[in-house]
């Protein structure tokens, strides 16, 4: 067959397609990690510690070994060794927690202490229900405290501590000043899908589905862990039911590929819904000061934002919620700073917006109550506090559009009919009030490779291993490829989830698109230049690669962030202290959108995920046991249905014409803000204000009772 | 008394008999998707606290997890396989489809059961806790979208596609035979 | 969870017969609370007798002029029914306020009754629980327990009912119907639960292997005049932390009759007589209200972290009773 001249009669990227895969999602055709079928299937049940420090003295495998079906026991007495010492893709060590069964140390309550493998999923639960394991208890401290004598500066993803100016001389001079104190509790991502992996050796080769948010990821973690060469694995995960953060490299992958190692067949690994509260990681409670100081006309003269967030004693992970003050607002003083404390509980992860999530609550309310002090319309104050470079890189910002998004948001929300006295708007038994906030989220991008195959028959198979968690990148990046190829989307098939199409970004950080688009545009652009018209395929097609390392490194030094504006309306019964959001409205900059109709549910996903967060979501850990109270959904909130009113999101023009792609992330600035805008909505409906999440009704009625 | 720990159950889904030996403790759920190969139907929590294990049994929306297999006997189970027609789809799912009422997908089977399983009682005239007067004599409810997000709520998603969700539903609302595809609910018990 | 016998119960006797002394057995009806607790490990029955068949589903009226309820009865039955919900639609309400549609459907009126506490150390076997465990201490009370017990509870279990329908049932002096292999019984549904004292294990006044059969709904006049309302964490899908039950007959500005019943305060239902005596014969005003809301829950003894409960019932009691005079007036 010869190359024919089939040219795309529109442009697809920019206009709304339904995800290529709906159908198969619609009828329940599409596989996830757990759906797949596997012969001579073994079923693993991880056996968690019910104490929060120790050391194992004894596990009674013997007896377990004896029940029906039960085909072993691994602990740290008989699992494979594994090597720690490495730094993984990411950049950090792995997470110890993962790397299980080497040694008798316990941590923190739900370190994974045995797996059972047996026949059926029933035989395994009962088995692991009967292992009976000894410790040897030690003394825990899992109290979370903003001055806890431990805590220190912490880098992590940026430096731990900023610092410009005289903070004490201007906050002195200040005319007004805000200094508030504002907490987030710990959190947990939920996907929807539990995490599973099944593991299987066959023909010297190590193969895991899993479910994963990036296959070069676990194949290169898992290659670590068992020092195998990363040819030697592949990971597939073409199904993900949602990520959020938490989909890596975890316990249950490497505990799979241990049994099937010993027990040369398949195993299956799934977290229960209780396990993940320990094994999927979570976002970090923070405990967050807020100094503002302004003239009295609203500019800021000191901006300090100073975090405290937790983590495990076996591995850092930095919950930088000061970041987002080192992006959004300049001020002639400007400290930002994030600590982290040691506490014998699970390891933190990235949790969809990490930082910029629980920081923009701090940040945003703070904003709020500065507004309310000047007496300034809270947009206007943020707009007469635009910065003109980066506040604290001196960067230039690629695009900035968060006025835009003010101003176009105002006008549909109908901002300029508010008045802004609090708590004089009733309905029945409702106080009723809105509020606003401002959002951003980086738009970085990592270096990935994709390869595309124009086939004899005219279509072309794009090959990356992308993640799709439900963000549509594989419709996203069949699109992009289309554009790139200059041919309709359905001449394009996206196979994705397959390690074996080699290394590229995961779906994290919002990097995935713009970093997938990338390689995807790069291999189009190197292919068409092979095509000449006329010329003949062969059989096997003609495949090109393409590798974004160097276009990545040379890509100008600057803010490149997406941005938004957040508004809510929501209805406080003081009565019983229930809060309902009545309608949000999310106004974004978020580059080039992709495929709108997608595009539109993640944003509003996100903003969905911020009424979660303002309302609902709370892991208690009790300080006697050291683990969450009622770890489960019906003790761990999530908004439902019923707590989500009609949402808008849309977006302004937002154009980078310095950008090779142009698109941003737009996975997590949705979220950014919108809690913020719920607590501001909430002060404007009952004059009270609320600095510690969730807004429950047991604190809405005691703050009544302080305040009011 | 003797115990006995498994038996030989025949269950009926999606308008098949499968005869299978179980093991008492095995669920509906577990049994779809790990003895017949009907993995459509999602674990999500394993303890009735999210919904995405929702099957239709006599019709009647149901979370698998909780229905042992051996309690299934006798009892018609429709699961996502089974509520299409042929390759048409049954409008809620064409509405999913073509609203964006899903991201991830994973709780898409148990929300679109459900909401077949809803409309069939909404149908039927059963009022729901966003009704405000329950009294017969207040009339029919309409199935407005306040109403369809109290009815839906025992389906999580996580992803958060709420608002597309119920668009979806309305839309499907909207096509009688997507009511006349639910299994029938009677009005009530017996009187 | 362990192995267990299944049996499908041919009828009420054979119900009956299979669960005579014997501890290891559980009736199987919805299923919605037991088979999670087998899951959790709560419950680890030797033999399930499965009674969702038996012919206990019918609403049927009863000699008195009031309505009797199967057992088996779904909960979305029993909401569904035009009899309730004409005749008594705080019990509709309760039960609509309860669970999901799915849920709803599976769970029968009988166990409903029956559903174990949502206590999250109850249903944690690796933490003390005098519940389940008699004598191994109450880790709530020095915990999480800002959903806890205000009314009734004692040093032993802070722990409250989960039930929405009880609390309309018990606030309608419904009567609870049951069997065992020795004969028949009955008890009125305020005296089903046990009070906690020191032995919070002790549930309800069932004998041994007794099975619920069914519930009587007397002929409540005022029932007709009655509202549910339920607070809660999100708006749908959550246990209570406080509801309210309340029936209202108002005449010429005076209260005549009242019913009146609180849920998620107590380990059971919580019957407000007090409040029910302030009300009846006082004029329909909100400080009446306040005042019997006020005299009921002068018997709450908060924890450290769920005062706020008595603040809550407290506005809640004026606010549906507010309403149900107002409904009135209009």
């Amino acid at each position: 067959m010869t190359t024919t001249v089939q040219k795309a009669a529109v442009r697809a990227v920019g206009t709304g397609h339904v995800r290529v895969e709906g159908r198969d999602k619609v009828t329940g055709a599409a596989r996830y990690a757990g759906d797949i079928p596997f012969t001579e299937l073994a079923y693993g049940w991880l056996v968690l510690s019910t104490v929060a420090r120790g050391r194992i003295r004894d596990i009674a495998s013997a007896p377990v070994l004896e029940m029906p079906g039960v085909l072993a026991v691994l602990d740290h007495r008989n699992a494979p060794r594994l090597k720690t010492d490495f730094v993984g893709m990411m950049g950090t060590r792995p997470d110890p927690t993962c790397a299980v069964f080497q040694g008798d140390t316990v941590p923190h309550l739900g370190w994974p202490v045995a797996l059972v493998v047996a026949e059926t999923p029933e035989q395994a639960r009962e088995a692991a229900e009967a292992l009976a394991v000894e410790y040897e208890t030690l003394p825990h401290d899992i109290e979370f405290t903003g001055d806890h004598p431990d805590s220190r500066p912490a880098d992590g993803r940026m430096p731990g501590v900023t610092d410009k100016g005289d903070l004490q001389a201007e906050l002195t001079a200040s005319a007004v000043v805000v200094d508030e104190e504002y907490t987030t509790p710990e959190e947990h991502h939920h996907p929807m899908e539990p995490h599973a992996a099944t593991a299987r050796w066959e023909d010297g080769r190590l193969e895991v589905v899993d479910s994963n948010q990036g296959t070069s990821w676990v194949v290169s973690e898992l290659a670590n862990l068992f020092s195998l060469d990363p040819a030697s694995v592949r990971v597939r995960s073409e199904h993900v039911g949602g990520g959020f953060g938490s989909k890596g490299v975890r316990a249950h992958q490497v505990a799979a590929v241990m049994a099937a190692t010993v027990l040369h067949r398949p195993v299956r690994v799934a977290l229960t819904r209780p396990q993940m509260f320990a094994l999927a990681g979570h976002r970090s409670p923070t405990i967050q000061r807020i100094r503002l100081g302004a003239y009295a006309d609203g500019r800021l003269r000191a901006l300090d934002h100073r975090s405290v967030s937790r983590t495990a004693t076996v591995y850092e992970f930095v919950e930088a919620s000061a970041g987002v003050a080192r992006v959004m607002y300049d001020a002639d003083a400007h400290h930002t700073e994030n600590r982290v404390v040691r506490l014998d509980v699970p390891s933190p992860t990235f949790m969809r917006g990490p930082g910029e999530a629980p920081g923009s609550f701090a940040l945003e309310s703070a904003l709020d109550e500065l507004a309310e002090k000047c007496g300034i319309d809270p947009i206007e104050l943020r707009l007469r506090n635009e910065p003109g470079r980066g506040p604290v890189s001196g960067l230039p910002f690629a695009s900035r559009n968060l006025r835009a998004c003010f101003e176009e948001g105002a006008r549909r929300f109908g901002w300029a009919e508010r008045d802004p006295r609090p708590g004089v708007r009733r309905e029945g038994r409702w106080l009723l009030g809105t509020g606003t906030a401002a959002a951003s989220f980086p738009a970085g991008a990592a270096p990935s490779t994709a390869a595309i195959t124009a086939e004899p028959d005219g279509r072309f198979t794009v090959r990356i291993s992308a993640a799709d968690i439900g963000t549509g990148a594989r419709t996203a990046l069949t699109l992009v490829a289309a554009d790139a190829l200059d041919v309709p989307p359905e001449q394009v098939t996206v196979l994705i989830g397959d390690s074996e199409f080699g290394f590229a970004m995961i779906a994290g950080g919002s990097m995935g698109t713009r970093s997938w688009s990338m390689a995807v545009i790069a291999a189009a652009r190197d292919l068409r230049e092979r095509l000449v018209p006329g010329m003949a395929i062969p059989p096997e097609g003609i495949t090109v690669r393409s590798d974004t390392t160097a276009q990545i490194a040379a890509l100008a030094r600057m803010e490149r962030h997406s941005y938004g504006a957040q508004f809510a309306e929501v209805a406080v019964d003081p009565a019983t202290g229930e809060v309902r959001v009545r309608r949000m409205l999310g106004m974004f900059a978020a580059g080039r959108i992709v495929n709108p109709l997608t595009a539109r549910s993640q944003f509003t996903g996100g903003m969905i995920w911020g009424i979660s967060m303002a309302l609902h979501e709370e892991a208690v850990r009790d300080p006697a046991f050291g683990g969450p109270v009622g770890a489960d959904l019906a003790g761990y909130h999530v908004a439902t249905h019923a707590d989500v009113p009609r949402i808008e999101a849309d977006w302004v023009d937002d154009t980078d014409p310095d950008d090779p792609v142009g698109i941003k992330g737009i996975g997590e600035v949705g979220i950014v803000g919108a809690a913020a805008a719920i607590a501001n909505a909430v002060w404007h409906a009952t004059g009270i204000r609320h600095r510690r999440l969730p807004i429950r009704p047991d604190r809405v009625l005691t703050a009544a009772g302080t305040d009011a | 008394m003797t115990l006995q720990t498994s038996s030989v159950v025949t269950l009926h889904i999606n308008g098949e008999k499968h005869t299978l030996p179980v093991d008492h403790r095995t669920t509906l759920l577990d049994a779809l998707r790990e003895r017949l190969d009907l993995t459509g139907t999602k674990k999500g929590c394993d303890q009735g606290q999210c919904g995405a294990c929702t099957v239709l049994v006599d019709g009647r929306r149901t979370v698998a997890c909780l229905q042992l297999a051996v309690a299934t006997e006798g009892r018609e189970v429709t699961t996502i396989e089974g509520v299409a027609d042929g390759d048409r789809l049954h409008p809620v799912q064409q509405a999913f489809l073509d609203l964006d009422g899903y991201q991830c997908g994973y709780c898409t089977p148990g929300q679109i059961c459900s909401a077949i399983g809803m409309l069939a009682e909404h149908a039927a005239g059963w009022p729901s806790a966003a009704s405000g007067d329950v009294r017969p004599a207040a009339g029919p409810t309409p199935l407005t979208a306040d109403e369809i997000r109290e009815r839906m709520s025992g389906n999580l998603c996580r992803c958060s596609a709420y608002t597309s969700i119920v668009e979806a539903v309305e839309r499907a609302a909207e096509t009688a035979d997507s009511i006349k595809a639910g299994a029938p609910v009677e009005s009530g018990a017996a009187a | 969870m362990k192995e267990f016998d299944y049996r499908r119960a041919p009828d009420v006797m054979g119900a009956v017969t299979l669960l005579d002394n014997d501890p290891d057995a559980r009736y199987l009806a919805g299923g919605t609370n037991l088979v999670d607790l087998m899951k959790s490990g709560v419950e680890r029955p030797a033999r399930l007798v499965d009674v969702r068949e038996l012919p206990l589903d019918r609403i049927e009226p009863s000699p008195d002029g009031g309505l009797h309820v199967g057992a088996t009865v779904s909960n979305s039955d029993l909401a569904a029914h035009p009899e309730v919900r004409s005749r008594y639609p705080m019990l509709a309400q309760a039960v609509l306020a309860g669970a999901s549609g799915q849920l709803r459907n599976m769970a029968t009126v009988g166990g409903n009754l029956l559903q174990r506490t949502r206590c999250a150390y109850f249903t944690d076997t690796t933490k003390p629980c005098n519940k389940r465990d008699p004598g191994s201490g109450c880790p709530a009370l020095s915990g999480e327990h800002h959903n806890h017990a205000i009314l009734g509870a004692s040093e032993s279990c802070v722990a409250v009912h989960p039930s929405d329908m009880a609390v309309a049932l018990t606030a309608l002096d419904a009567v609870v119907h049951y069997e065992t292999a020795h004969g028949q019984g009955e008890v009125r549904l305020d005296q089903l639960y046990l009070p906690v004292a020191d032995t919070p294990h002790r549930e309800t006044a069932l004998p041994a292997g007794a099975l619920i059969t069914g519930i009587s709904l007397p002929p409540v006049s005022v029932a007709a005049h009655s509202r549910y309302r339920k607070v809660r964490e999100r708006a749908s899908y959550a246990f209570a932390i406080g509801s309210v039950a309340a029936a209202l007959d108002v005449r010429d500005g005076v209260v005549r009759d009242a019913r009146l019943a609180f849920g998620a305060v107590a380990s059971r239902p919580w019957r407000a007589r007090t409040a029910e005596r302030a009300l009846i014969g006082a004029p329909a005003t909100a400080e009446t209200f306040a005042a019997s809301a006020e005299a009921e829950l002068a018997a709450a003894r908060p924890l450290p972290h769920n005062g706020y409960k008595v603040t809550l019932m407290h506005n809640l009691t004026v606010a549906v009773l507010s309403e149900l005079t107002e409904a009135v007036a209009r």
